[in-house]
């Protein structure tokens, strides 16, 4: 199929639907508005449903009750509309079901603003609802890897029987780019057969469920996902590291951020000086080894994480650093996006330390 | 060959649909492209604008910080984006609806009436196809061809009948930079 160009959100809408979603619950908010607009579009025609909810809460809801009957099922919503959904992720994960949640991330805390932000990276990494559990969270950059990563996304919710989240911002779920829907080959998958597709006396009743009232069952339920979860970080981890080789300075940087990086980074070579950029496509599972490795280098005097935040994911990355070079913070919020010059003028300053 | 531009004016003033042609025929000409609005409360009767990135190679970031060139359609916008040209590139000024001059002396300036030349050629729409005429002309960045391939894609049949309207504001607005 050739190139189409597209808005960010309906890149991601039309990839959902290229995967085979035929089920999206929604409540609206900017900046992801294009999501329910084109699934409202699209989805009667293809023989699918798509439903605006009284809330987000009740969406999530809905997305917990087709993923159980074994469909493919997405939500989408930005910033305090996922903290609205939390409860429901929590009970999805607990229940152990498959489904894709976008976020479209917008400044906050609270209201906070309608313009591009990373300040949810807590929330979706380390959780965010209650309980022990974890979402594959993915980070594009770009439009072309938005759509292979939902695509993918959808592919390890099935294979793990676990929520997927795809954390964009604003500038993503806005921008418009071409794209080519063709590139996934996608996965071989194990048939649902715990999904509760009608009791007909053919096999043992499924039941879905989040509810252990004996701990040692709950103890049990929760260590055998988290057997689930060591698989996901052994096989699932994805990170590009763009000009590392000889870098003085590694920035690490993740969605629309890590595209200014490279930008830095041309800047950089054009006055000689040697940056690297580490570039988290997981954001969890985190890459933590990509750092390690990279930390033990000799020519590596000190990373920089850039980030629209207060300096989030810099947690992470210290932890893959442990403590080998220093690890420093950049970072701009509220909506606010760094610039370029001044990314650089950071890096001249470490360089200055060093 | 590395474009990068800002096109600002009110809303309404088709700013974000010159912006979006201009990705559409850079990506029918092969090219690298991206395509990023200012959005917000602001583009309600404000000031609206986008960033428009053609290049021969990947797109780094979206966001457009040193412009090559920029099309001005408002006042407000002329104050807002005429230091963001890197010395060397070029910019576009609306002088139907601003009187003011720029003062830079480091970039090529065209004053263009576009709002007149629009409704010279019988319809007001077409004063933002006149400016990016103007501005394909000067840049070579992509052919007036691929603008109107884009057009008659994003139109669709039923509106095919403003093909030559459109036709004439880009060659009227080229017109503008071969005088000079």
């Amino acid at each position: 199929m050739a190139k189409v160009l597209m808005k960010g959100n309906e890149a991601i809408a039309e990839a959902a639907i290229q995967a085979g979603c035929r089920y999206f619950f929604g409540y609206p908010i900017t900046p992801q508005n294009e999501i329910p607009a084109y699934m409202a579009k699209r989805l009667p025609k293809i023989g699918g449903t798509f439903i605006q909810a009284e809330s987000e809460v009740s969406a999530i809801n809905m997305v917990y009750g087709a993923a159980g009957a074994g469909a493919r099922a997405m939500t989408s919503s930005s910033s305090p509309g996922i903290s609205l959904k939390q409860e429901g992720i929590s009970y999805i994960a607990g229940a152990e079901l498959p489904c894709m949640i976008v976020n479209i991330v917008r400044g906050g805390p609270g209201l906070g603003s309608i313009q591009p932000a990373q300040s949810d990276y807590f929330q979706a990494t380390k959780g965010g609802g209650h309980g022990d559990y974890h979402m594959v969270v993915l980070a594009p950059a770009t439009l072309q890897e938005a759509v292979e990563l939902v695509m993918e996304g959808f592919d390890i919710a099935d294979q793990y029987r676990n929520p997927v989240m795809l954390l964009g911002d604003g500038m993503l779920g806005q921008m418009m780019e071409p794209v080519e829907f063709s590139t996934y080959e996608g996965r071989n998958l194990p048939p649902k057969i715990w999904a509760t597709t009608g009791y007909d006396g053919s096999r043992e009743r499924n039941i879905i469920n989040s509810l252990y009232i004996d701990p040692k069952e709950l103890e049990e339920h929760v260590q055998r996902i988290y057997k689930k979860y060591e698989e996901i970080k052994k096989n699932e981890v994805k990170v590009e590291s763009y000009n590392c080789e000889d870098a003085q300075i590694i920035v690490a940087a993740y969605g629309t951020t890590s595209r200014i990086v490279k930008k830095v980074i041309q800047l950089g070579k054009e006055e000689g000086i040697a940056i690297g950029l580490i570039r988290p496509i997981t954001l969890w599972p985190f890459p933590y080894d990509e750092f390690s490795k990279w930390a033990d280098r000799e020519h590596v005097k000190a990373f920089l994480s850039v980030e629209m935040s207060m300096g989030q994911m810099i947690e992470d990355v210290r932890l893959g650093v442990e403590g080998k070079k220093p690890v420093h913070f950049y970072g701009r919020t509220g909506g606010m996006v760094p610039h370029p010059d001044a990314i650089l003028q950071q890096i001249k300053e470490l360089r200055g330390d060093i | 060959m590395h474009e990068e531009i800002i096109m600002a004016g009110f809303g309404g003033q088709g700013v974000m649909s010159m912006g979006q042609l201009l990705a559409y025929a850079g990506m029918l000409e092969d090219k690298e492209v991206s395509w990023l609005p200012s959005y917000g409360p602001e583009m309600r009767g404000g000031t609206a604008n986008c960033s428009v990135i053609v290049s021969d190679d990947l797109v780094a970031s979206p966001i457009v910080t040193d412009a090559t060139a920029v099309i001005i359609m408002n006042k407000p916008s002329l104050g807002k984006f005429q230091g963001v040209v890197i010395p060397g590139g070029s910019m576009f000024i609306n002088s139907s609806l601003i009187d003011d001059r720029c003062s830079r002396e480091d970039i090529d300036i065209y004053y263009i009436p576009a709002n007149d030349v629009a409704d010279e050629i019988g319809n007001n729409k077409v004063a933002n196809m006149v400016m990016l005429g103007a501005y394909i002309k000067k840049t070579g960045i992509v052919s007036a061809d691929s603008v109107i391939e884009s057009l008659k894609k994003v139109l669709g049949s039923s509106k095919a009948h403003l093909i030559p309207i459109n036709e004439e504001a880009l060659k009227r607005g080229a017109q503008f930079v071969e005088k000079k």
